[in-house]
């Protein structure tokens, strides 16, 4: 049954939920924003949270993992959705380490998935080169040097990239500027020669970087999948973060639309509560529709990268689209229910709108997941 | 220990596949796994003839064995079967593209609320009778006054002793110029609450008093009607649940209107075209793409919606299954019945002038069709509570908003 929780899984949600709530609340993400944080999380929490095993829920045993499943992990994305904790989950243990699950030599996975299913070592996707996610429109060179490579080219909206030990790069090692074939992974230290890391403060406080790579050395050991043919590796590895964002935008749009409801339960105008408008709980229920579609959605998701692997293009298609559409609509709705304190720095919704915002286009905004989804329907 | 006993009984339902299928495969006739039109579908009842020798032969084969309604106790004709094993059956149906032999609102929407609330002695009475098509049912819920406000009900019933009398009209009674008995609402007490004063009650058409009117709509169809009720004497025995207990009754029937609708677009009688099917065929297309961009988007959201819509229906089934409670069957109504509305709406847009053929030479049976249920769509978000009513049904239900 992989539309419903089986009795660990529930636990396991539950748990997230109590530990997220005691120990990284949305204050804890205003902490680290007013703080000018240099890391953006917190490494004591982070610890905590590999102890509980959550960098490694998608690892095999053989690499330290707990091999829980992805269903496992979208449960504590969604939680770490409903409180805004940022920690390298996301970009780390889900991205990092299904890159070197997927495409990594023997070494590589003996030498690091261990260190990051610890939370000891953590890793960034560097991939985009433009504002918008256009995952096979690389222009950052892979050349022959010797018995290695050299990279050369900028990176933008690294997420983590200001924070991560080791970068995987995407590089052109041949073929045209726009073309899936000739695509090469890399794993590139952050201190090594010839990269330099420009940290943007984004809007929800979590971070990324700008990387410019020159001259950067790396060896035929370095490179993660098969020379030219990055694409088999990053193409599901880019599907998994998809659905494990789309399990964090659930959380997002379920905590969001409960502070709501919650609030049209206590605010009075006109000597009422404003829950008994009519103009307001049709808006409210058509929300809980979506939430409902958006539940399955995700659920399915998250099982098919475990169960039906032949899904998973068209399914984190589904997901990324559908949740994109309904956190614009839950935070937007949430700001405009809440009046004018939703638009102030005070109330949390706005960490919600702004997260909201990020994550939309982490990995391919709406359009580009219905294009998607439309040419693997065959029109 | 529970790992093996689930596993036992996914064996079982395999095994119960195996079979489904292969019986489907030799009682099936040819003739029953084609598209169906309006005019084969069989409704029984007392005038009822059946459309075809094979048609019959395929109703008395499913009935006899008790897979009419898999899901109903064995002693008023069901199959005694479990959820799993009733989708089992249908889901082979369905790969067989077997028809639906016995069309009922009996089944869809009487049936499960008698089973609930019904006497034995109703069951026995109208249970089987359902089940072997000997009689055609029809709902008369909605009055001309009485919409979305469904409870304001007028038609009334007065305790006469040994019968009630009933004076009042019903509408929207769907096929019932052609159904042999109609299970009401009535109004038995006009001083207290609206919802407190109402009865569900069982007539039988044929009573003297009982007359009814086609309605044309606007798919140029009359399948809807409007029933009179004039001094008509109803048997005290007749009674479902209990002297004003109806709107409980009612409550729960609705429950399986709601479901019934939000499922009907998988299961239309019409030679209903697939929009993203249709777009190859009506579409100019540049590399496999549909090159206007817009119909293209708009069918990306269809067909992501009912992607989501699938996999929700699916979810309550699961959840239904393993005894768990959530929101998602109530919202199925809503989202699905706005679903077919956008469906019919790009169809129409696909399909350009060949869309707009009312009736006669130029278009395909296909393409009138398409514009038929284009009309008949737009009755779908009002029938069986509105969109807006089940909005109101969310806000109060699963949000728990403050009523005014």
């Amino acid at each position: 049954m992989a539309l419903v929780l089986n009795e660990e899984q529930r636990f396991l949600q539950q748990s997230a939920r109590e530990f997220l709530g005691d120990n990284a609340p949305v204050a804890s993400l205003r902490a680290l924003r007013d703080s000018r944080d240099p890391l953006g999380y917190s490494s004591q929490l982070w610890q905590q949270m590999a102890e509980l095993g959550w960098a490694s829920i998608i690892l095999p045993e053989e690499y330290g993992g707990l091999d829980f499943g992805f269903t496992g992990l979208g449960l504590v994305m969604e939680e770490a959705g409903r409180t805004l904790t940022a920690s390298p989950l996301f970009a780390s243990a889900v991205v990092g380490a299904s890159a070197l699950l997927l495409g990594g030599s023997e070494t590589h996975k003996q030498n690091l998935l261990s260190q990051v299913a610890a939370g000891e070592l953590t890793l960034a996707l560097a991939l985009e080169e433009s504002p918008h996610h256009r995952p096979t429109r690389i222009a950052t060179s892979a050349t022959a040097d010797g018995d290695g490579f050299l990279l050369n080219g900028c990176k933008t909206f690294v997420v983590d990239g200001h924070s991560a030990d080791q970068l995987l790069v995407v590089a052109r090692s041949s073929g045209d500027s726009n073309g899936a074939d000739g695509l090469s992974l890399f794993l590139v230290p952050r201190d090594a020669a010839g990269v330099s890391i420009q940290r943007t403060i984004m809007a929800d406080s979590r971070n990324a970087a700008n990387i410019t790579l020159e001259q950067v050395r790396v060896s035929a050991e370095d490179l993660v999948g098969e020379l030219d043919h990055g694409w088999q590796v990053l193409e599901p590895v880019l599907d998994r973060g998809r659905i494990a964002l789309s399990a964090e935008m659930l959380g997002i749009a379920l905590e969001t639309f409960d502070r709501t409801v919650e609030y049209l339960k206590e605010r009075e105008q006109f000597g009422v509560l404003i829950g008994s408008f009519q103009a307001l709980q049709h808006r409210a229920a058509h929300m809980q529709t979506q939430l409902e579609l958006s539940r399955s959605v995700v659920l399915q998701a998250l099982s098919a990268v475990d169960d039906t692997p032949e899904q998973v293009p068209l399914m984190a298609s589904l997901a990324k689209a559908r949740l994109n559409q309904l956190v614009k609509l839950v935070t937007n709705e949430a700001v405009q229910m809440h009046g004018g304190i939703g638009v102030t720095d005070d109330l949390e919704i706005g960490f919600f709108l702004k997260r909201a915002r990020v994550a939309m286009q982490i990995f391919g905004d709406t359009g580009f997941h219905k294009d998607r989804y439309a040419t693997l329907c065959g029109y | 220990m529970t790992a093996a006993i689930r596993r036992e009984s996914v064996q079982d339902l395999e095994q119960f596949r195996i079979e489904a299928r292969q019986w489907l495969q030799d009682n099936c006739p040819e003739s029953q796994r084609q598209p169906i039109t309006p005019e084969e579908q069989f409704y029984g009842g007392r005038n009822a003839r059946f459309p075809s020798e094979d048609a019959r032969l395929w109703f008395e084969r499913m009935r006899d064995r008790g897979w009419i309604c898999p899901e109903w106790p064995a002693e008023y004709g069901g199959g005694g079967l479990s959820p799993q094993h009733a989708k089992i059956i249908k889901e082979e149906m369905k790969a067989i593209r077997a028809r639906t032999p016995l069309y009922s609102i009996g089944i869809w929407m009487l049936g499960p609320a008698l089973l609930e609330f019904g006497s034995e002695e109703q069951k026995q009475q109208h249970i089987p009778a359902i089940i072997n098509a000997e009689v055609r049912w029809c709902q008369g819920y909605s009055e001309p006054g009485a919409g979305s406000d469904l409870a304001s009900l007028q038609c009334r019933a007065e305790d006469q002793g040994d019968h009630f009398l009933v004076n009042g009209s019903k509408i929207w009674t769907t096929g019932a110029d052609k159904s042999d008995w109609i299970f009401c609402l009535v109004r038995t007490n006009p001083d207290v609450k609206k919802q407190e004063g109402i009865s569900f009650l069982l007539i039988d058409m044929a009573d003297p008093g009982v007359s009814t009117t086609p309605i044309e709509l606007i798919s140029g169809e009359s399948e809807f009607c409007q029933t009179f009720f004039d001094n008509v004497k109803v048997p005290k025995e007749n009674l479902v649940g209990g002297l004003n207990q109806g709107w409980s009754v009612a409550k729960a029937l609705l429950v399986h209107e709601r479901k019934l609708m939000s499922e009907l677009g998988s299961d239309s009688p019409r030679e209903v075209l697939a929009p993203n099917a249709a777009a190859r065929e009506y579409l100019e297309m540049v590399d496999g793409k549909v090159a206007d961009a817009q119909l293209r988007m708009d069918l990306v959201d269809y067909d992501m919606e009912m992607h989501a819509i699938g996999l929700t229906h699916f979810r309550t089934f699961e959840e239904k299954i393993a005894g768990e409670r959530s929101a998602a069957p109530l919202v199925m109504k809503y989202v699905g019945t706005e679903a077919e509305k956008t469906k019919s709406e790009l169809l129409l847009a696909i399909l350009g002038s060949q869309g707009l053929g009312w009736e006669g030479e130029g278009f395909s049976t296909a393409e009138l069709d398409t514009l038929r249920l284009w009309a008949m769509s737009k009755a779908m978000t009002i029938a069986g509570g509105s969109s807006e009513v089940q909005l109101n049904v969310i806000a109060k239900n699963v949000l728990q908003l403050p009523q005014s």
